[in-house]
């Protein structure tokens, strides 16, 4: 009884399989972070937007800002992700991507168990994450 | 030790209020004669602005630590009060950093069972969806209308933490039906009692609409939102207080991923605004963590109060162009 009780205070193992996941994107994504920040604040690469003159447009809206400057939306960052500004989005990308994948990680284990409770949460969360980060969603009309 | 702590926070907390009034001042803006475009024309060097916000985030993660809030929910009112970024750049923003501090704090509560993934896996996704529609919205608005509402909101949250009861053990004679068929319940170790408590909750459906309320806000403002998910999970739901604040941390990391693609993706991401935030929040909340055991929180949590009640009159301020 008190060896079952204390099965149940520790995590299960789908919660483990994704705070380890977590653990991992998270440290990749703030190490990237870091190395890609430094090299953008040095100059060693060229920037989209020169770094002296953001301060001209942070005060616009985001819809003046990107109708001003032609800036990328979606995933368009892409295409300029040699810049040392849009290079940047890597690591923010990777930190806003980690759910998917912590999510994806853990419906395997779901499936063994057939908690299909779960798995169709599981599935349905990731259809939205995934909607969110298509790029077909953005905003800024004003 | 009590008293020096004390007076340090309450120094830091002035020291913040002027550092961001004197920033105001020095980022001194001047209408484009282009459709009323707002150009910072700052007479601080570019680089001394990632350098300002560090500091400037750094007393804030600290506070929000020793204060009990997210760090969102500081940085939006007092950045886009006092900082010469749009609204919309310190909502992306804003975003990250209550992402950021999500992520790195989610695998050890959900390794220490504290966090649960169960509770947390159904609110998300409700909450997650209306994040999405929420930063939508708050995009499309207009910057004055948003930042009315979010004096208004601050307010409200100044309302909430002054106030707002906190249950360790809340009284939940049986689980109901939806979190019974969700397989919400749990045991944790309550180390303070050295005792393994047995959980479950109940009112799942009203908790999961407020949590519709809760996605929009988050996604709109940009806030974070440990402020209502913390009353909702321990109030309403009746999750032991430490499960509700390690679930509400933990679920930031997926409502705030859901709003901050939604920003990533319409632009409104200044990474010379967003790595210094970031970096600045992580590492004062790091701090915050080991001058807690030490610090009186009562009296933090006035400090934090007053501070987001100076944020909250200032956005309204703004908003209605005063």
């Amino acid at each position: 009884m008190a060896e079952k009780n204390e099965q149940a205070v520790k995590a299960s193992g789908e919660q483990l399989l994704y705070a380890n996941v977590l653990n991992k994107g998270m440290i990749i994504g703030i190490i990237v972070l870091l190395v890609t920040y430094a090299l953008y604040i040095v100059g060693i690469l060229p920037t989209y937007i020169p770094v002296e003159d953001v301060p001209k447009y942070w005060g616009m809206s985001v819809a003046s800002f990107s109708h001003e400057l032609g800036t990328p939306t979606g995933w368009g960052w892409l295409h300029s992700v040699g810049k040392g500004d849009y290079l940047n989005f890597i690591g923010i990308a990777i930190l806003s991507a980690i759910s998917i994948f912590c999510y994806a990680s853990i419906f395997p284990g779901l499936l063994r168990k057939k908690d299909t409770v779960l798995m169709v949460i599981v599935v349905l969360e990731i259809l939205v994450l995934c909607f969110a980060a298509s790029g077909i969603l953005k905003s800024g009309g004003h | 030790m009590g008293k020096k702590l004390i007076r340090f926070l309450l120094v830091a907390a002035v020291f913040l209020a002027l550092f961001a009034v004197v920033g105001d001042v020095l980022a001194s803006t001047e209408p484009s004669p282009t459709q009323g475009v707002i150009k910072g024309e700052s007479k601080i060097p570019w680089w001394g602005w990632p350098i300002i916000l560090f500091f400037f985030t750094f007393i804030l993660g600290i506070l929000a630590v020793l204060g009990g809030v997210g760090g969102g929910v500081l940085y939006v009112p007092l950045v886009s009060g006092f900082f010469p970024f749009h609204l919309d750049f310190v909502r992306g923003a804003g975003l990250l950093v209550a992402l950021a501090g999500a992520l790195a704090a989610g695998p050890g509560l959900l390794r220490r069972n504290l966090a649960s993934l169960r509770l947390a896996m159904p609110v998300a996704l409700i909450a997650s969806s209306c994040a999405i529609v929420g930063a939508m919205v708050g995009l499309a608005l207009p910057a004055k209308i948003v930042q009315i509402m979010l004096g208004s909101v601050i307010i409200g949250i100044v309302i909430l933490l002054a106030t707002a009861r906190k249950s360790d053990f809340p009284n939940v004679p049986k689980a109901d039906k939806l979190s019974q068929a969700l397989g919400i319940m749990g045991v944790y170790t309550e180390e303070s009692i050295g005792k393994n408590i047995d959980w479950k909750i109940h009112r799942t459906l009203p908790g999961l609409i407020l949590f519709i309320v809760i996605g929009l806000m988050a996604g709109m403002f940009g806030l974070g939102a440990g402020w209502a998910n913390i009353p909702v999970l321990n109030l309403l739901m009746g999750a032991p207080l430490k499960i509700s604040v390690a679930t509400s941390k933990f679920l930031l990391s997926i409502t705030d991923t859901s709003a901050a693609w939604i920003y990533l993706n319409s632009g409104a991401v200044l990474p010379l605004i967003v790595v210094p935030s970031i970096l600045g929040i992580m590492l004062g909340s790091f701090i915050g963590v080991r001058i807690l055991a030490r610090a009186k929180i009562a009296v933090v949590k006035w400090i934090v109060i007053g501070l987001l009640a100076f944020a909250g009159v200032r956005a309204l301020l703004k908003g209605f162009g005063i």
